[in-house]
């Protein structure tokens, strides 16, 4: 092995100027969205675009730093940064202040910083560590289990935190754990879950459970000569049923009221313009006002004037919508499809295994983001709280995105060195 | 190391290509296709801020303002916005009860909590200023100026008219008005809507969630300006109109003055009248009321909508039609006295006369002859074409027609016409001697007093008159909104006027109507006693002077009065001395007129020579502290 040369020697500049796009993009979207004629300075610190402005500049430091650290310190010490993280995680559910409802934030006097935005870089990391290592194998129910447990735990102790959004986000794991060998049969079980969960919501019980019935029948009757199927069949069939009667209580019992609103508002069972589904209409009507090309940069009404909540952070998107239009919204999303493609290509041309894991674990972590930000900003999610990666206000989201970005570009810049 | 392969690769970009290209098709959809969410938009922020214009003043021929606008306040509330207020503070400023405070703001809650509503109407200039300076301390409430209409004069209610918010009817016939908009009702305000409304003005300004302005909408390209009302110059002068209006106190009647030479309104009477004041604002429908059950009718214009039978007046179009066709000359004369049948229409003893004399005495039976002479002419084959003749020549001297004032509700009068006669005698069977009575005003006739005005102006102007109008000028320009400089001929040539100007001078000077000479000026005047089926005769004057150069010309009408010349020629007389001269100096004929008592129907506030009407029922705009119009109605309540 020798060493690198220079820190941005064989560094994949396509990512960076991705980053910096989206980053800049972002930017532009907050200041619109909260431009205000009193408060024109781009650096006003008292306004949220000069504070990101701020985060930025951050950003772009500890991106540089983290090009500077040697390229073997992440998979030497990713379950030291892991166990440190969870530990962070504990000491916030005791220190933290009520916000909104939620105990995320650490306060350094005006200074906050969420955690658990760092817990999917550290996840990430472990679980890269863990399954790249000698004689690991998904097939193991072992393999499973641990990899399960370290996405468990951080999951859990965000959702204590009554982050749920933020815990939600540890599912996109599934995704690493498919590329690293878990059946496939997981994905499809999880679709055909979702599927079952929505219908179990909008169609009455008894219908759902007699239509599963019938077509176990069906399945039966069309399968019957093998003894074997006849097991599997019943088996399909009584899972199904039981997530069909697991739905009600668990919709009833587990999930919180604004919760089990917005789900209602999102299935159509409810239409609360003013109340549970306020947040969702605004946000159609922004975007939707936008028409193919937009009203144009700072022309928008909506978000500057307050109709769409959140608008700097988990409604960004409806700026982007409203100013810029169709054209715009698909820009966006374009581009953050050819930052995915871009990262799963990556992932794929490393001879590190660790390397490899790692890029899935970014690319699938912003995806889910990426997928429940804009699905809910345009009424095909529930509203779940997180923010659309580079894009949102503020600094521990945009630092925790910049630092799973920057590792991934340092490993990658590494790869050279790597032996097999 | 196993490594599964491309197939997951594959798996999960297809997964993420899947749902970027759900989402590009629902934004499609939203973005592109689905128009509501703009409308959505537009309602979510932008308010259509209508700007009244400032209505246009009208002012009288001298330049004295007669109507013009007071500045009032309309308090509005958000309820939203409305925090812990000292109520107890709030309603002693407003001079309202707690239960009404709690009662408006219901209201405004029920409209709407985000948008602002109307608390308080039409609160006055000097209750506004005080309340002003605490509004700082009452958070949701804020004050929107409007405007009020005032006559300072108290005067020419009926020419003036007034304003009142517009109706549904009214809105679904004019896409212009707008619920809560003013349009003038009746007189100048009427007949001058457009140019005395000016145009609303609309601005779009852009609202955030908190219904809080913030700024235009687009730079304002999509705003209209509010263009100010015009300000109309009346031909009407106020001292004169507030002077006759004081002589015919008491009294039911009319007169109306024209300046001959131009056809403007000096002057238009109609008695009862009201202050015009009473129907402005919040009191208007109040008093609306009580004006309109009043058994003498003050909302009623009899200048222009009574019709009376004109009267000896006819009996000078009688004599001019005759000259010009040449039946009578100025040495014509009859017997003296004229008869139908087993009936004879006699006159007061006096020398056997030729037309200046017929003239001078007010002779019956000369007239009646005239006129026989006319419609039984041999020369028009029947009395039916005689008759239709004389209708024709009557007409031309602008009654029988609507002669076009510039004001609403003219009525045209009764000239009955060949068909009518034919109808009601059978035709054939009616000449002459049955209809006889035309010839001196009497009969199946009606005419108002801005017609007989306008007979007399034609008699001073030998031969043709100006449509008479209320307004001069618009603006800075003279009013050319109707054909106003046009002459308009009779079938009577000038010639055949100075004699009947003659008879008219010797009416004033020898005759009956003495009592209205004054000064040494030369008037020419006709009394008239029309009789009245309904009671008293009424008292009738017609008059114009100075005879060489007509500056005014005056009919006046007192009804159930009697002799013209006790009632109508004096104040006929005084108002042209008033006019003329500036100045009365017949103290005792005016002194007897302004006593002068002759309403049928007994009303004790009379004496008061400031009311013109029962005015101890009606809502008083002017409170005697000066405080506001605004409270009346809650400080009455209380009381």
């Amino acid at each position: 092995m020798r060493k690198q040369n220079s820190i941005f020697e064989n560094i994949d500049w396509l990512l960076v100027v991705f980053y910096l796009v989206l980053v800049l993009l972002g930017w532009i979207n907050i200041y619109a969205a909260v431009y205000n004629e009193e408060h024109k300075n781009m650096f006003d610190l008292t306004q949220s675009y000069g504070r990101q402005m701020l985060w930025i500049g951050t950003s772009l430091v500890i991106g540089l730093a983290i090009l500077v650290i040697d390229g073997k310190f992440y998979a030497a010490f990713s379950f030291p940064i892991y166990i440190v993280t969870m530990g962070i995680l504990l000491v916030v559910l005791v220190i933290a202040r009520d916000v909104q409802g939620a105990r995320s934030w650490i306060e350094i006097g005006t200074f906050k910083l969420q955690p658990s935005e760092f817990a999917k870089f550290a996840t990430n990391m472990a679980l890269a560590k863990y399954l790249s290592a000698l004689g690991i194998r998904m097939e193991d129910m072992k393999t499973k289990i641990t990899a399960g447990l370290l996405i468990l735990l951080p999951m859990a102790l965000v959702l204590l935190q009554n982050d749920t959004g933020s815990a939600l986000v540890f599912i996109a794991f599934i995704f690493v754990l498919y590329r690293e060998g878990l059946s496939q049969n997981v994905l499809v079980f999880g679709f055909f879950a979702g599927v079952l969960f929505i219908l179990a919501l909008m169609v009455p019980n008894t219908v759902l459970i007699g239509v599963i019935g019938g077509l176990g029948v069906v399945a039966y009757l069309l399968m019957r000569k093998t003894k074997n199927n006849l097991i599997v069949i019943l088996i399909i069939t009584a899972l199904c049923s039981g997530i069909v009667f697991s739905v009600d209580y668990a919709f009833n019992e587990i999930l919180q009221t604004h919760q089990r609103e917005r789900i209602e508002v999102l299935l159509g069972k409810r239409s609360d313009p003013k109340g549970a589904g306020y947040n969702v209409n605004q946000s159609l009507i922004a975007i939707g006002s936008g028409g193919l090309t937009g009203k144009g940069f700072l022309q928008g009404t909506q978000t500057k004037f307050d109709f769409v909540p959140e608008q700097s952070t988990d409604f960004i998107f409806c700026t982007v919508g409203e100013e810029w239009g169709f054209v715009g919204t698909s820009f966006v999303l374009i581009l953050f499809t050819l930052l995915l493609y871009r990262i799963v290509f990556i992932a794929e041309r490393q001879r590190s295994t660790y390397t490899r894991i790692y890029a899935y674990g970014v690319a699938s972590i912003l995806f889910f983001h990426l997928m429940i930000n804009v699905g809910m900003a345009i009424g095909l999610a529930p509203v779940i709280g997180i923010p659309l990666p580079f894009f949102s206000y503020g600094g521990s989201s945009l630092w925790g995105f910049t630092v799973l970005l920057f590792v991934l570009i340092k490993l990658d810049s590494y790869r050279m060195y790597i032996l097999r | 190391m196993y490594n599964p392969g491309s197939s997951q690769r594959i798996v999960f970009l297809g997964i993420i290509t899947s749902v970027v290209i759900i989402f590009l098709i629902r934004l499609f959809y939203v973005q592109v296709i689905n128009e509501s969410y703009s409308v959505s938009a537009t309602n979510n922020v932008l308010r259509y801020i209508t700007d009244y214009p400032a209505r246009g003043m009208i002012y009288d021929r001298k330049g004295k303002i007669v109507a013009f606008n007071q500045a009032v306040y309309d308090l509005m509330v958000i309820p939203k916005q409305v925090k812990e207020i000292d109520t107890l503070e709030f309603c002693k400023l407003l001079d309202i009860s707690k239960e009404s405070f709690i009662d408006k703001m219901k209201k405004a809650t029920s409209f709407s909590r985000m948008k602002a509503s109307t608390f308080e109407k039409q609160i006055s200039a000097e209750s506004f200023a005080s309340f002003q300076e605490k509004l700082y301390k009452f958070q949701g409430f804020y004050v929107q100026p409007r405007t009020l209409r005032k006559y300072p004069n108290n005067t020419a209610a009926h020419v003036l008219g007034y304003i009142g918010e517009v109706n549904d009817e009214l809105i679904a016939k004019n896409p212009y008005y707008r619920i809560g908009d003013y349009i003038g009702i009746s007189g100048i305000e009427q007949s001058y809507e457009l140019e005395l409304r000016g145009r609303r003005g609309v601005r779009i300004v852009m609202v955030d969630v908190f219904n809080r302005e913030k700024g235009s909408y687009k730079g304002g390209i999509y705003d209209t300006i509010a263009i100010a009302g015009q300000n109309l110059v009346a031909t009407l002068d106020a001292d004169l109109q507030s002077y006759g209006e004081l002589l015919l106190q008491n009294k039911i009647g009319s007169v109306v003055a024209i300046e001959p030479q131009t056809g403007e309104i000096l002057a238009m009477i109609s008695s009862p009248s009201y202050d015009p004041n009473l129907l402005v604002g919040r009191v208007r429908s109040k008093n609306y009321g009580y004006l309109l059950k009043d058994e003498n009718k003050p909302l009623f214009n009899r200048a222009m909508q009574a019709y009376y039978p004109p009267g000896s007046t006819f009996k000078l179009t009688n004599a001019l039609a005759a000259l010009q066709e040449g039946i009578i000359g100025i040495n014509t004369s009859y017997p003296h006295s004229f008869v139908v049948g087993s009936k004879s229409i006699k006159c007061h003893p006096h020398p056997p006369i030729a037309l200046e004399g017929a003239i001078q005495y007010s002779c019956n039976p000369y007239f009646c002859n005239t006129f026989r002479s006319f419609v039984d002419n041999r020369k028009y084959g029947s009395s039916e074409n005689g008759y239709r003749l004389w209708r024709e020549y009557q007409m031309s001297f602008g009654v029988g027609k609507k002669i076009g004032v510039d004001m609403p509700h003219e009525l045209k009068g009764l000239i009955p016409t060949v068909e009518f006669y034919d109808k009601y005698y059978g035709k054939g069977h009616w000449k002459a001697s049955t209809i006889y009575s035309l010839g001196i005003g009497q009969g199946e006739l009606g005419i108002n007093p801005m017609q007989m005005a306008n007979i007399i102006c034609i008699i001073a102007n030998k031969g043709y008159y100006y449509t008479p109008h209320v307004i001069k000028q618009i603006g800075k320009y003279p009013n050319t909104t109707r054909n106003l400089g046009e002459r308009h001929y009779t079938k009577v040539s000038a010639e055949n006027f100075t004699i009947i100007q003659d008879g008219m001078q010797r009416v004033v000077e020898a005759g009956t109507a003495r009592v209205a000479r004054f000064d040494s000026l030369v008037i020419c005047g006709k009394t008239g006693t029309a009789q009245n089926p309904h009671g008293k005769d009424h008292s009738l004057f017609v008059a114009f002077a100075p005879r060489d150069n007509p500056k005014i010309a005056i009919a006046v009408m007192v009804e159930n009065a009697g002799f013209g010349a006790t009632w109508a020629a004096p104040i006929a007389s005084l108002m042209m001395e008033k006019y003329l001269k500036d100045s009365v100096k017949r103290h005792d004929l005016e002194e007897r007129m302004l006593k002068g008592y002759l309403l049928p129907l007994q009303n004790k506030s009379l004496e008061n020579p400031g009311l013109k009407v029962k005015d101890s029922t009606l809502v008083n705009p002017k409170n005697k502290k000066g405080s506001s119009v605004a409270l009346l109605n809650d400080k009455k309540k209380k009381k």
